[in-house]
């Protein structure tokens, strides 16, 4: 057992460390329209978001593996080093680079599986935030059981018409393009019939609906295709390809929506909370019942802040078997975050249940909002029963469902 | 940058997982728990002394092998697998940190190299410093102890014991002397020894440096919350493998049991729950040797949280193997009730979480 990060980081993180005190308070002239953290420090110089991003490419502290012909820095990845960048970056409260599902999740499958014209054409300008994505997998009879999917595509004279219906698809309002899984193949099996198409979101035919969540806000949109058409050329991979060319995406999901250090902030702001908010004349952190259940939750994100210390551990020590402890992560992340954002509104009882701009709300109504929108995290993603099949067969070798005739 | 046990420590621990499967097998504890295996008993500690293990803890200067105790946290987890029949806490990871800490130069050489040589064996009598019950409690007066101590651990084959008082002060009791009365405590573990001891003005040798403040008091306890950890973390990942398997083989309903997702889930919860355990497990005993500022908030959480997690897999696991796990024939119990001791020994989970409370000033 060894945490430290050796000589060569040291270096690294006093140049990373610099660059922040050199663009401290740097803030936006453009709106968000991309996950993004949220700064609370401004002050320092306005930018576009997008000279933000070749600034960081140019540093070395995004898209530091992507080749520099397709607009990345052209280094070789560096996990310890990313995550000095992500720790200094949040200690000095710098706008992190920019993230969503073109970065996360197209761009690496362009990588791999793209053609070099399709590398060309989107790679950079992804990196850059000058063309935002969607994702067009679900519909609303193929959730967990995505393959099931039947938005339809014909090639009709050297073109795809698509036609069909996607839901939960976050930033569509925002995205010039939709990665999409379309079935082309309708004599094919179910996971054979399936083709990734690239689709720009302002042919005709595209039409955006906003779907409003239970947090009152519209994280998700319905989008539907009529006679949708764009080039036979905007395909990833072969015809009927498309669950392998999904499947290698899917790989390239984020974690960081479960990261314990961010559970682990959300303890210490409870805390705090808990020593300020008073029940009867009491404090909150006074309370026994109150202490043993805080204590009981600090103890389960430190059991999980060290899991994700031994996954780590095993990307940079190649060999290291964590296959189990990466696998819990979306399942065990994302309860636990639920159930600590619930716990906070218990402590404070009805205080904890006020919502939007209502007199006496307490952190910005954070506790609630949270406590709903991680209940769409357990859901979205692969729910947790999804989690657990996968757990139980891949995990623990356990016997898969047995297949029911013609699902 | 490494997280993860080196290869040193599995190989140790290895040695002892083999030589466990080989020399104490259920049925051979079943023999030594029913009072009719000594001599299988005594195989089994000498193999392990054999192995080492008496002087993983003790300084190289005291002719230990001067290991840290992420090491012990490994042969801790392999001994928890194998619910083995053997005292390990007290005489081999307490004894040696409270002794180390608190001891003075002449009665480390004294206990130390005793431990080291296999000639001195600690039984450990501290539960009044952390939950005195039925009214235990003990005082120490003109190098004499009175009183009476509950739950002493592992005075099984011990020669002396390590006592504390409900300010932390550490002495040794020379178990040969005549005033002292042992009364045994049946638990529902029997694997391992716990014992009711009355003192009558007995005489001890007080370790110097406890005196002072409870710094060895709390490094011994914050050790051995640890290693209790990883013993039921080791429990828990056996019952774990054999709830897998069992489901695997048995058939209802024409099919395994282990394809019926109710049963699936289960054991995907288990592992989920477990799964961060280990992690935190190296982690706590890492901090221990490591980094002193982190390490008593995390022997603490790292206690009850483990305490708590096992506690719910005992209880699933045995579920999975439905009625066979509820019999003496199969022996999931004795995985059962080895979590559901440690879980209470040197405080339960809510006593040592408002522990954990009052060590970060809340």
């Amino acid at each position: 057992m060894n945490l430290n990060y050796g000589p060569e980081y040291k270096n690294f993180k006093k140049e990373v460390i610099a660059f922040c005190k050199k663009w401290e308070g740097v803030h936006f002239i453009d709106e968000a329209k991309v996950l993004m953290n949220p700064i609370t420090k401004v002050g320092g110089i306005k930018i576009t978001r997008t000279e933000w991003q070749s600034i960081l490419i140019k540093e070395g502290y995004f898209a530091r593996s992507i080749p520099k012909e397709y607009g990345g820095y052209g280094g070789e990845s560096d996990v310890i080093k990313n995550r000095i960048i992500a720790s200094e970056f949040s200690n000095y409260r710098i706008p992190s680079p920019m993230s969503g599902q073109g970065i996360d999740m197209l761009v690496p499958t362009l990588l791999e599986l793209g053609t070099e014209e399709q590398k060309k054409q989107y790679i950079e300008k992804t990196l850059l935030g000058e063309i935002i994505w969607c994702q067009g997998y679900s519909e609303p009879n193929a959730g967990s059981d995505l393959a099931s999917l039947q938005t339809k595509g014909e090639l009709v004279d050297g073109n795809w018409v698509i036609n069909g219906q996607k839901i939960w698809t976050s930033t569509a309002q925002y995205s010039q393009m939709m990665f999409c899984l379309v079935r082309t193949e309708p004599e094919a099996k179910k996971h054979a019939g399936i083709s990734y198409l690239l689709i720009p979101m302002e042919t005709p035919g595209i039409d955006i609906r906003p779907l409003v969540d239970m947090t009152l806000k519209a994280g998700f949109n319905e989008v539907f295709f009529t006679d949708v058409t764009i080039p036979d050329t905007n395909i990833v991979g072969k015809r009927g390809e498309g669950w392998a060319v999904a499947n290698a995406t899917l790989t390239h999901e984020r974690g960081s929506l479960t990261d314990p250090n961010g559970t682990m902030n959300r303890v210490n702001s409870l805390i705090d909370r808990m020593k300020k908010e008073t029940v009867n004349g009491k404090k909150l952190i006074d309370i026994p019942v109150y202490r043993d259940k805080l204590m009981g939750l600090q103890a389960k994100v430190m059991a999980f802040q060290s899991n994700s210390l031994r996954v780590l551990s095993a990307k940079i020590n190649s060999g290291q078997d964590v296959k189990m402890a990466g696998m819990i992560q979306k399942y065990y992340g994302t309860e636990l975050r639920h159930e600590l954002e619930g716990f906070a509104v218990d402590v404070m009882g009805e205080i904890g249940t006020l919502y939007e701009d209502s007199p006496h709300l307490r952190d910005k109504g954070s506790w609630q909002f949270l406590y709903m929108y991680y209940l769409g995290l357990i859901i979205g993603g692969g729910t947790s029963q999804i989690q657990k099949n996968i757990i139980a067969e891949r995990g623990l070798g356990m016997p898969r469902e047995p297949k029911v005739q013609g699902a | 940058m490494y997280f993860g046990l080196s290869e040193d420590q599995l190989f140790f621990q290895d040695n002892v997982s083999r030589f466990l499967e080989d020399h104490a097998p259920l049925d051979v504890i079943k023999k030594i728990t029913e009072g009719e295996g000594q001599n299988l008993q005594k195989e089994i500690d000498s193999g392990l002394v054999n192995l080492g293990i008496n002087g993983l803890l003790v300084p190289e200067e005291y002719g230990g092998l001067d290991l840290d105790l992420l090491f012990a946290a490994a042969v801790s987890q392999s001994l928890g697998e194998n619910v083995a029949p053997f005292s390990f806490l007290g005489p081999f990871v307490m004894a040696p940190i409270a002794l180390s800490h608190g001891a003075s130069d002449k009665q480390k050489r004294k206990y130390l190299t005793g431990i080291a040589e296999n000639k001195i064996k600690f039984a450990i009598g501290f539960s009044e410093f952390i939950s005195a019950r039925n009214g235990s409690g003990i005082t120490f007066k003109n190098n004499k102890v009175n009183g009476k101590l509950m739950f002493v651990l592992d005075i099984e084959g011990a020669t002396h014991l390590l006592v504390a008082d409900e300010s932390g002060c550490i002495g040794v009791v020379d178990l040969a002397d005549q005033n002292i009365e042992i009364v045994n405590l049946t638990t529902v573990d029997k694997t391992r020894s716990y014992s009711e001891v009355i003192l009558d003005d007995v005489s001890i040798d007080l370790l110097e440096k406890s005196l002072k403040d409870n710094f060895a008091i709390n490094k011994t306890i914050d050790a051995g919350r640890i290693i209790l950890a990883a013993d039921s973390l080791g429990a828990s990942s056996a019952l774990i493998s054999k709830a897998v398997e069992y489901s695997k083989e048995r058939k209802q309903f024409g099919r395994t049991i282990g394809s019926f997702q109710a049963v699936k889930h289960m054991c995907a919860e288990m592992a989920a729950d477990l799964e961060p355990c280990y992690a935190f497990v190296w982690h706590a005993a890492h901090c221990f040797d490591k980094i002193p500022d982190e390490s008593r908030l995390m022997s603490c959480h790292v206690k009850s949280h483990v305490s708590d997690v096992s506690k719910v897999i005992a209880k699933k696991a045995t579920e999975v193997h439905g009625g066979m796990g509820f019999t003496d024939l199969m022996g999931i119990h004795y995985w059962f009730k080895r979590i559901g001791v440690n879980r209470q020994n040197l405080g339960s989970p809510e006593i040592v979480r408002e522990e954990a409370a009052k060590i970060q000033n809340l």
